[in-house]
């Protein structure tokens, strides 16, 4: 596999030194920083400001929280993206847009049936634009609906574009494979906005809001964020763990002849890991527009690099690696907030991405793939 | 198979130049035409307007794809962070010429003649350029792609912040605008100059026929791009026929061989890298600055996709190729559609609102109000277009329209000589 062989080179590793090292000189500043802001203290040196200011330790839990949230709908994402780039080895650049499927499936079927009776017309329901905001607590039994939709869902539509697409490709290079899946992007992306239009629409917003130890507060479509991706995630390892099918992807993601000829069926493999993957993407897609409470056609696009940063954090291939590289990723994107001005903390988020594909491509945790 | 073979065979046999001219004049005669059938009394000027625009986007394309031809085609560098160094080049020319004395609420520049800002343009995003090849030229090709598009994302944020909009640079006020952008002295005033000083009479003539001044200017820049291109071409096949553009082709072939035969691959595909960013920092200031006003909005990552569209569907490797392919990108999948779903209209029915509505009407088999909503989303249709042909054409035809002329690294022929029963001709 590539990226083992990219661990050993010498001369990444040479070069990995000074790189770390200013990594963790930057780390260190930032911590000392954030202690020092915590503390509300300024350290001056020669007259300019040179760390501290003030931060309160309720902001800092808030704004946690929140890239907690968006980390764990983005790892959610991510499992598909990484388990597609170790298996079929190649980066799916449609996989954002996958995600804006299943959420846009999952919310019309939570809409329309949350809708039904109360005499609003079929057209608005459809086009999410009723003005009506869903959330867990008054519309408990829409909002599950709609999560199984949008699983259910986005499997049928990366079943469909698998055959459609890759499966003719197979044998193909993995960049003729990327294009491909360029390709099928923009078709989904301009799909979407073809059926849903280009505007934006607010779809859902807490119902009910908690405070947990007096100073964190969630609303209810949070929690549901939380457990549900929590009980997935959990899902996903009991799923690799205890069954043969977690064997066979490692089989099948380090040498994939081997496995054909060991016995493994690959392509059923490879359909059952779009069916994982695919269905996960739509689900944290719809659970992302129930936190944020908005939906567009090209939010999954957007997102894309985001995910992408999580998965090679993580280390492409590793499950493990993506859930815990999103909630990473999420955390950056939401920190990064105390150091920069707001319209630069997505910068950050990338950032973290190429300093980790430069100095550690195999990611943060060593590129075992655990499938 | 055999009709692509047979459009094929008949491309190859005409010499380039012709082939070109041939494509972009076809192109033009699609746009008159449909300018005859809609334009009524008014149809001259308004074939001026699309031939001139679809000149405009044929050669911001061209350049754009030669740039990439020389970096993927020629090199095997996937570099999917166009975009950026476009926003770069286009960046920093405008903040170079934008005037001192700037409109309320613009922002100032530092006032330098064109010339020096697209020069200045070109350096800035070939060092820039340089800086990100530098170490990220070692990844395998997907993660060189994943780092460009972040790269190019960062750009775009940046010159999108508004901590940079307006600041002071050694006590000199310059900018980049922010969300707002930022106006400057654009080529396409030049070109106006140009047409409105010298080219008078030929202005009086064209409003004798009733063609507007404005399109008239437009036609004419869109004229002077593929001046631009035409010398990006002869430059860029000066390079790649050249010792250098040789051990290029080998680097793509197999890099550790040419390692092995001495070559510091890494100096030459970083100087590669450089001069392809240059050029697209010359398009991203020509094309996307075209009305002398830029933002970040036009340096979104999809542009580096319509980009890759079109050198695919001209074939990588081959610059007459991507000039053809930038021809049939913008011309056919991009403008076209968007000018038929203007100016056809079904008879009185009018587009419903949403897709619910027109679906509604099938039901009761009416198909018009579906068909007028299809025609009223055109624009948004043509991008599947794109995808659609982007897939047929990687899973089909990877070698898109000539890049089966892909030049070998060797500067001596080694086909072997068609045999008589020609069995296995194919690789």
């Amino acid at each position: 596999m590539g990226i083992a062989e990219f661990a050993r080179d010498g001369r990444v590793v040479v070069g990995e030194r000074p790189g770390a090292a200013v990594v963790a000189a930057v780390g260190g500043f930032l911590l000392l920083d954030l202690v020092a802001k915590l503390a509300g203290t300024t350290v001056f040196f020669v007259g300019t400001k040179l760390l501290g200011g003030s931060l309160t330790v309720s902001s800092l839990l808030s704004m946690v929280v929140d890239g907690l949230l968006v980390g764990l709908a983005v790892g959610l994402a991510g499992i598909g993206l990484s388990m597609t780039y170790s298996i079929l080895d190649f980066a799916n650049f449609a996989h954002g847009d996958t995600v804006t499927v299943g959420a846009f499936l999952g919310w019309v079927a939570a809409y329309i049936t949350a809708g039904l009776g109360t005499g609003a017309p079929i057209a608005e329901l459809f086009m999410l634009n009723s003005g009506r905001q869903l959330s867990t607590v008054s519309t408990l039994a829409p909002v599950l609906l709609g999560l199984v939709v949008a699983g259910v869902g986005s499997i049928g539509i990366v079943l469909l574009i698998d055959r459609l697409t890759y499966r003719p490709m197979r044998d193909t290079d993995n960049i003729s494979l990327l294009i491909a899946s360029i390709g099928v992007a923009l078709a989904l992306r301009y799909l979407i906005a073809f059926v849903f239009g280009t505007e934006t629409s607010g779809v859902a917003s807490g119902g009910l809001r908690v405070t947990v130890f007096s100073m964190i507060s969630v609303t209810d479509n949070e929690i549901t964020l939380l457990v549900v991706s929590v009980l997935l995630m959990l899902g996903v390892h009991l799923l690799l763990q205890r069954t043969k099918l977690g064997k066979a992807m490692r089989a099948m993601a380090d040498n994939e002849d081997l496995a054909r000829v060991t016995g493994i069926p690959t392509e059923r493999v490879i359909r059952l890991t779009w069916i994982l993957g695919g269905g996960l993407a739509g689900i944290g897609g719809y659970l992302l527009v129930l936190e944020s409470g908005t939906i567009s056609f090209n939010f999954g696009w957007i997102l894309l690099l985001l995910i992408f940063a999580a998965v090679i954090v993580g280390g492409i291939g590793s499950i493990y690696g993506a859930m815990a590289g999103g909630i990473l990723i999420g955390l950056v994107d939401s920190l990064a907030l105390i150091w920069l001005p707001s319209g630069l903390t997505r910068a950050s988020a990338f950032l973290v991405l190429i300093v980790v594909l430069l100095l550690r491509p195999s990611g943060i945790f060593g590129g075992v793939s655990t499938a | 198979m055999s009709t692509v073979d047979t459009i094929r065979g008949r491309l190859d046999a005409l010499p380039d130049v012709g082939l070109v001219v041939g494509f972009i004049g076809a192109i033009w005669a699609v746009m008159l035409v449909l300018a005859i059938a809609v334009g009524g009394a008014n149809w001259a000027n308004l074939a001026a307007g699309f031939v001139g625009s679809v000149t405009v986007l044929i050669g911001g394309y061209a350049i754009l794809a030669l740039a990439l031809n020389l970096q993927w085609g020629y090199t095997g560098l996937f570099n999917i962070g166009i975009a950026g160094f476009m926003a770069v080049g286009a960046y920093t020319t405008a903040i170079l010429t934008a005037p001192t004395d700037p409109a309320a609420g613009a922002v100032p520049g530092l006032g330098l003649p064109l010339w020096v800002g697209l020069i200045g343009g070109m350096v800035m995003a070939a060092i820039v350029g340089g800086l990100a090849a530098l170490p990220a030229l070692r990844l395998k090709a997907d993660y060189l792609a994943i780092v460009t598009v972040a790269f190019s994302e960062i750009i775009r944020l940046i010159v999108n912040w508004d901590g940079l909009a307006e600041v002071s640079l050694f006590g000199v006020p310059v900018g980049t605008g922010g969300a707002t952008g930022i106006s400057f002295k654009s080529a396409n005033d030049v070109a106006s100059t140009l047409i409105n000083g010298v080219g008078q009479p030929l202005v009086t003539a064209a409003e004798g026929v009733g063609v507007s001044g404005p399109n008239l200017a437009n036609l004419t820049y869109g004229i002077l791009l593929l001046l631009v291109v035409a010398a990006s071409y002869w430059v860029l096949a000066r390079i790649t026929d050249s010792p250098f553009g040789r051990v290029l082709k080998a680097i793509r072939e197999d890099e550790t061989v040419t390692q092995s035969l001495g070559k510091d691959t890494r100096l030459f595909k970083i100087k590669t890298f450089m001069i392809g960013c240059a050029l697209m920092g010359l398009a991203g200031v020509l094309f996307r600055g075209q009305a002398g006003y830029i933002s970040p909005q036009q340096f979104r990552p999809t542009i580096t996709f319509y980009v890759f569209a079109a050198l695919i569907i001209g074939g990588s490797g081959s610059n007459t190729g991507s000039i053809v392919g930038a021809a049939t990108f913008s011309g056919l999948l991009f403008y076209l559609p968007a000018r038929l779903g203007e100016n056809i209209s079904l008879g009185g029915t009018r587009a419903p609102g949403n897709i619910v509505d027109a679906v509604a009407g099938f039901a009761s088999l009416d198909p018009a109000p579906l068909l007028a909503y299809i025609i009223s989303n055109v624009s948004t249709l043509r991008f599947v277009l794109i995808g659609v042909v982007l897939i047929y054409i990687i899973q089909n035809q990877p070698d898109g329209l000539l890049g089966h002329r892909n030049e070998p690294a060797t500067s001596v022929s080694l086909d072997r000589p068609q045999s008589g029963s020609g069995g296995e001709t194919d690789e």
